[in-house]
């Protein structure tokens, strides 16, 4: 018997209609998602739980996604996931965030369940800004980009999420744009197996809360990402200057050391 | 048979904690709360459970709002500043019905104040701490025997009502070394479970049951306003005055069986002065109860083992019967105001503040203001 071809409806629960903005970046988040979740074997989420806090991104699996799944207050999606994966290490834990909620009032836990390599799967939707609460500057907002609190732009450098993760620790750290689909598919089903703290940074358009201040529909958001975008292996060969206004795209750490659960059976002798 | 044994107040908590089920601990390092963590660093290998030092206070009741979601009975323990960075999570608990058991040992304040000393003044934090609509079930201790029963308690009541439960004791409570017996059985209650093919785990009843993260029932958990199934439904204010309706009902209807206390001293009135009291403190009044009363006066001590939902019967009662009620308290005046509110002039209220160095008010000095009062 061949299996029944991917549908994102089928991972959805039923009688709601997503949140998101026309032309905003979360779209093909959930599409690349789930069908790294398809690809996998997967014929629908039991088995997953998955956490999310405050922000656009949030919304990603909370209530659409058929399955398990809790809703924190802003940053603290992390934490309870790792409460839950420790409280029962069979389920598979997933959390979605955005930029603001995983790496501005969350970083210190994002920062922990790296070095701990908390059995997780991180996605990290960055569209460099606070979206929900109207686009105001993040810890990953361009140097110089306008913002509703940065009006004669951002003067602050941003946070390089998953190059720090990497450095923390993290069994794997990647990093793609909504503009690399199939990359992300692979991204995903990479971040969705194995041990350890698994992190995907996907920078993602705000059309209506940052592009609009920037002078950019979703489409030309997608072309400055698409041409923005340099390999990490590249970019190695490149100077700060150069790299200022690049996105550096690809993995940033790839290895199997033993997770957190590992950690703790060996020091439980269980 | 029931064994009896010297522990510290902290150490006394890890064991009724363990007794009443708690398989999951998560906490970062605070004085005066450290022995609780460090015991149970020790002892959840022993039972079976899992033991985290999380990066923060946050992220620790976080672990134990998701360990509680995955099914293990989880606690919590801080001190002050712990406590108030630990607000927000607070309200998540209660707001989507979380078992799970926080336990304060309180020290002076406000901000970093006196880590190693006593004080009683997160008694309004406990009740009021987080931001919105909610009712707080709050326990005090006032001996290592009732660090053990009331954190066991604690369990007991928030798995009954799935509802977040605070244990306040205090520095010197948490510190002291004192014989405890362990009874053959201990109360505990599980969480309601739902059938198979339940859909609604918030409502309609008082308290709905509680599915655990992975077993198929596809539970969307939201610290938004949110309908029996819960998904987040804010357009409609029904639903937000229906939810919180049940929520903050499910204490109140329940406050008579939550109230917990003890009389000491006269039993029956009129009486010259009684005192009201919790933790630390009601150990310097069961003295003072003493000295008055070999002086000639007729007193009495009310001791809250339960401060929320507040006690209103047994101080109405005793207020009904006293001239003069002191309330002793370790902070510039908390109690003293909710004593005020619910004696509602039957009785004269005077408060007796004492802070800093986490010095308890001796049996002399509650004596002497007594008597001061009485004899004025």
């Amino acid at each position: 018997m061949s299996r029944p071809a991917f549908s994102v409806r089928k991972y959805l629960r039923s009688g709601l209609k997503l949140p998101f903005c026309p032309g905003c970046g979360c779209y093909t988040v959930i599409n690349c998602f789930l069908r790294a979740i398809y690809e996998l074997g997967h014929d629908d989420l039991s088995g997953f739980v998955f956490c999310s806090g405050i922000g656009c991104a949030a919304w990603i699996p909370s209530p659409y996604f058929d399955a398990d799944s809790v809703h924190t207050p802003h940053g603290r999606a992390i934490p309870v996931a790792t409460g839950i994966k420790l409280a029962r290490p069979e389920l598979s834990v997933v959390v979605f965030g955005g930029d603001g909620d995983i790496a501005g009032i969350g970083c210190g836990h994002l920062i922990h369940a790296a070095r701990r390599n908390a059995d997780i799967t991180v996605i990290m939707v960055n569209n460099m800004v606070y979206g929900m609460t109207g686009g105001q500057v993040a810890p990953t907002t361009p140097l110089g980009a306008r913002t509703t609190t940065t009006p004669m732009g951002s003067f602050e450098r941003p946070l390089d999420v998953a190059r720090v993760v990497a450095a923390c620790g993290a069994n794997y750290s990647a990093r793609w744009t909504t503009a690399h689909r199939e990359e992300l598919v692979q991204a995903f089903e990479r971040a969705l197996t194995g041990r350890g703290f698994r992190f995907v940074e996907v920078v993602s358009q705000c059309p209506t809360n940052f592009g609009r201040r920037l002078g950019m529909d979703a489409k030309a958001m997608l072309e400055w990402f698409r041409k923005a975008a340099v390999p990490v292996e590249e970019a190695a060969k490149m100077g700060p200057e150069v790299l200022r206004d690049r996105i550096v795209v690809g993995v940033f750490a790839d290895r199997d050391e033993p997770g957190l659960l590992d950690r703790l059976r060996e020091a439980y002798g269980r | 048979m029931p064994k009896s044994y010297l522990w510290q107040g902290n150490v006394a908590c890890v064991e009724g904690a363990i007794a009443a089920g708690c398989r999951f601990f998560a906490g970062y390092p605070i004085t005066p709360a450290n022995e609780i963590s460090e015991h149970m660093a020790k002892r959840m290998p022993e039972v079976g459970g899992i033991f985290i030092q999380m990066e923060d206070e946050m992220a620790s009741l976080a672990a134990v709002i998701g360990a509680s979601w995955a099914g293990l009975k989880a606690m919590t323990a801080t001190s002050g500043p712990g406590f108030s960075l630990m607000q927000e999570l607070i309200g998540y608990a209660f707001f989507t019905e979380t078992p799970c058991v926080i336990v304060n040992v309180m020290r002076v304040g406000p901000s970093t104040g006196q880590a190693t000393r006593a004080a009683q003044g997160d008694l309004m934090q406990a009740r009021w701490g987080t931001h919105g609509d909610y009712e707080a079930v709050v326990l005090a201790p006032n001996s290592p025997q009732e660090m053990f029963d009331l954190t066991a308690r604690a369990f007991d009541i928030s798995e009954r009502l799935r509802t977040p439960v605070v244990v306040l004791s205090d520095e010197v409570v948490g510190h002291m070394y004192e014989n405890v017996v362990v009874p053959d059985e201990v109360k505990t209650s599980e969480r309601p479970r739902p059938e198979k093919g339940r859909m609604e785990f918030f409502g309609p009843e008082e308290v709905p049951p509680m599915p655990r993260l992975g077993d198929g029932f596809k539970v969307p958990v939201t610290g938004s306003t949110h309908d029996e199934k819960g998904i987040r439904f804010t357009r409609d204010p029904e639903v937000h005055r229906r939810l919180i309706k049940r929520l903050v009902g499910k204490i109140r209807s329940h406050a008579k069986e939550l109230w917990d206390w003890e009389v000491k001293g006269h039993a029956e009135g009129p009486l010259d002065v009684a005192f009201i009291s919790f933790g630390s403190v009601s150990r310097s009044v069961e003295e003072a109860i003493d000295v008055l009363n070999s002086e000639g006066l007729k007193v009495a001590g009310l001791r809250l083992k339960t401060l929320w939902p507040f006690p209103e019967g047994p101080v109405v009662e005793i207020a009904s019967k006293s001239k003069f009620i002191i309330v002793p308290e370790l902070n510039m005046g908390q109690l003293v105001r909710e004593v005020e509110r619910a004696s509602a002039g039957r009785a004269q209220v005077v408060g007796y503040s004492k802070v800093g160095g986490g010095e308890l008010p001796t049996p002399e000095e509650l004596a002497d203001f007594a008597l001061g009062l009485v004899r004025r």
